[in-house]
């Protein structure tokens, strides 16, 4: 398929950038430094010490992984995907090389389909990568038994990989959402830099509203809403309200978000 | 200028009508007709700030029109621009790459993003395209490590990935040196044997002149001349210059010949000398029977040439300033 050859091409410029080795390098530090701390310290953390679930890392090494994307979903993972976002449109625009492509021609919706396809692959590279490291760590320095959810119940290896990867399913489907705002503000600007650090802001301002209370009944439509509403992927039964709640919140943010782009984008005078 | 403007609109490869760009209240392009016919290497020319790279981008879709339309090998822009865009090469207001990828890798991503490319020839031709710009050995070198002449030629090199029918250069002598400019005009003298039309915008004449058949030139937006070069120097306006103590003999020997000299013509050139210009039609005389009809009248000639005004002195008359005004 013609498409796909593209796309090829944007994930090779993606994965040739020393930047997002980098970003995914500090990711994967996170469940790294975490475990060892952990591991080091003589006090184990207690319950509601510390971040949620922290208190479980030391009970089964897929909790490292959990707790690991626990406490990049709030900011690490979504800097990341402003970042990769962001510089969609705008950071082509800044090179110079839009222009380029476009006479190529690439063709615009289907640059901009590519483009957003490639921050979705980048997304679940990150999570992924979280996950992974976060697995890896936690079975050497805890060891891969029985774990004890949250419910109290017993779930064996494979039910916990399971979970994790609910989890990290989770994670990743918030990031979409994200990336479809980004690649938006990305059609705005010709500065690259500018379009990644008005999606963080934007990530930090929703989070933000999301705490003051005289703004409940805003809470619900927040993109940011259930990014930490995964705790009841870790009961049995799994209770799958916020997880799908999540996923339809986010399809309608890529909806809304990918139809502002493309009404911006195509009719849009590249001067860049 | 008669004879392009009115040739057949599949003769031409690019055919505009009152294209027109504003930008807020500015007017960048401002009503053109641009006729290029296929097969010509066409200078667009002006001063900078004229509107030629505004008038390039909304050729080639990067731009919507304020109003007007335009035709780029005889498809409609914008609507019908996918069809003629892969057939089209450009070099749009300098090169653009990826400093963090090798030029080789740079051509690939451009060759990838065109979807009528096909990627079983790619690494054949990306090596061609960069040969015949003299790139190869610097083919693994990151962009971000090329000199200016380089990238220039390294977009050239873009623009020739695929067989062409219109190759459009917006300023490509831009950055570089004498022997780089050199270069790239023996590239477009090349590229133009194969039978692919070049449109080359430059605010230089002398930079493009020996190498186009036809130019345009543009002022403030507005197209003020079109045609082929001869026509542009304006045919039949070749003058001959008489320097000579004689001059009133010589003036009424020219008339004899059915040269006018006008009033303001007969100049005082130095001691004693007068500087007689008369316009030579091209059904007159022959310029070696002018000066022995005047050396059989007496007249003592110490000076005698036939000249023709230069593209440059035109383009000084119909933009009002020379085109060095960048430099
Ligand atoms: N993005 C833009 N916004 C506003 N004005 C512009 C823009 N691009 C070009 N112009 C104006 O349009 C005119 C023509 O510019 P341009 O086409 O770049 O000229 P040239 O290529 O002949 O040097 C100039 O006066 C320039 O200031
Ligand atoms: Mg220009």
């Amino acid at each position: 398929m013609r498409g796909e050859r593209l796309l090829g091409s944007e994930l090779r410029v993606l994965f040739r950038r020393w930047r997002t080795w980098a970003m995914l390098a500090a990711l994967a530090s996170i469940p790294i430094l975490m475990a060892v701390v952990v591991r080091l310290s003589s006090d184990p953390p207690g319950p509601g010490e510390g971040p949620p679930f922290l208190d479980q890392v030391t009970n089964n090494g897929m909790f490292v992984a959990v707790t690991a994307l626990v406490m990049t979903t709030p900011l690490f993972m979504p800097l990341t995907i402003a970042v990769v976002s962001g510089d969609t449109i705008a950071g082509e625009a800044s090179l110079g090389t839009l222009r380029y492509l476009l006479v190529a021609p690439a063709g615009r919706v289907r640059l901009l389909v590519v483009k957003y396809l490639t921050t979705v692959v980048f997304a679940v590279v990150a999570s992924g990568t979280v996950l992974l490291v976060g697995w890896a760590i936690g079975a050497a320095l805890f060891g891969t038994g029985e774990a004890t959810l949250l419910s109290g119940d017993t779930i064996g290896v494979g039910d916990a990989v399971l979970r994790s990867l609910l989890v990290g399913a989770h994670v990743t489907i918030c990031m979409i959402g994200l990336a479809a705002i980004g690649q938006f503000i990305s059609t705005l600007t010709d500065a690259g830099v500018g379009a990644m650090a008005a999606v963080a802001v934007l990530t930090i301002v929703a989070q933000v509203l999301g705490q003051l209370d005289q703004l409940a009944w805003l809470h619900p439509w927040l993109f940011t809403h259930h990014w930490l509403g995964f705790a009841d992927l870790l009961r049995t039964p799994i209770v799958w309200t916020s997880f799908t709640e999540n996923a339809a919140l986010q399809g309608a943010y890529v909806a809304f978000f990918g139809a502002l782009a493309y009404g911006r984008f195509t009719t849009k005078d590249v001067l860049s | 200028m008669s004879e392009t403007a009115e040739a057949e609109p599949g003769d031409l490869a690019i055919a505009t009508t009152g294209l027109t760009k504003r930008f807020g209240q500015q007017i960048a392009v401002n009503g053109i007709d641009l006729a290029v016919p296929r097969g010509a290497v066409f200078g667009f020319l002006g001063p900078n700030g004229s509107g030629k790279t505004t008038t390039i981008r909304v050729l080639l879709g990067l731009a919507a029109a304020t109003s007007g339309s335009a035709r780029l090998l005889g498809h409609d822009v914008p609507t019908r621009l996918r069809e003629a865009l892969p057939r089209v090469g450009a070099l749009i207001e300098g090169p653009a790459f990826y400093p963090f990828l090798s030029g080789a890798d740079n051509l690939r991503r451009f060759d990838a993003a065109d979807r009528h490319a096909d990627p079983a020839t790619r690494a054949e031709r990306v090596a061609r395209a960069l040969e015949r710009v003299g790139l190869t050995h610097a083919a693994k070198k990151k962009a971000r490590a090329y000199s200016l002449g380089m990238k220039q030629r390294l977009g050239i090199a873009a623009a020739l990935l695929e067989p062409r029918d219109l190759l459009v250069l917006d300023e490509p002598t831009n950055g570089l040196d004498p022997q780089g400019t050199r270069e790239v005009r023996s590239l477009i003298r090349a590229v133009a044997a194969e039978g692919t039309t070049v449109f080359v915008s430059s605010h230089l004449l002398a930079e493009v002149e020996q190498i186009c058949t036809h130019a345009a030139v543009m002022h403030v937006g507005s197209l003020v001349a079109q045609g082929s070069l001869d026509e542009l120097r304006g045919t039949g306006s070749r003058v001959v210059r008489v320097i000579t103590p004689d001059g009133d003999r010589c003036v009424s020997e020219l008339a004899h010949l059915g040269l006018e000299v006008g009033p303001s013509d007969l100049a005082a050139h130095r001691a004693g000398d007068a500087e007689v210009v008369a316009p030579l039609p091209d059904d007159g005389p022959a310029a070696e029977d002018v000066v022995a009809a005047l050396v059989r009248a007496d007249v003592r000639v110490r000076g005698f040439d036939v000249e023709r005004p230069s593209l440059e002195d035109r383009f000084v008359a119909l933009t009002g300033e020379g085109f060095d005004v960048a430099r």
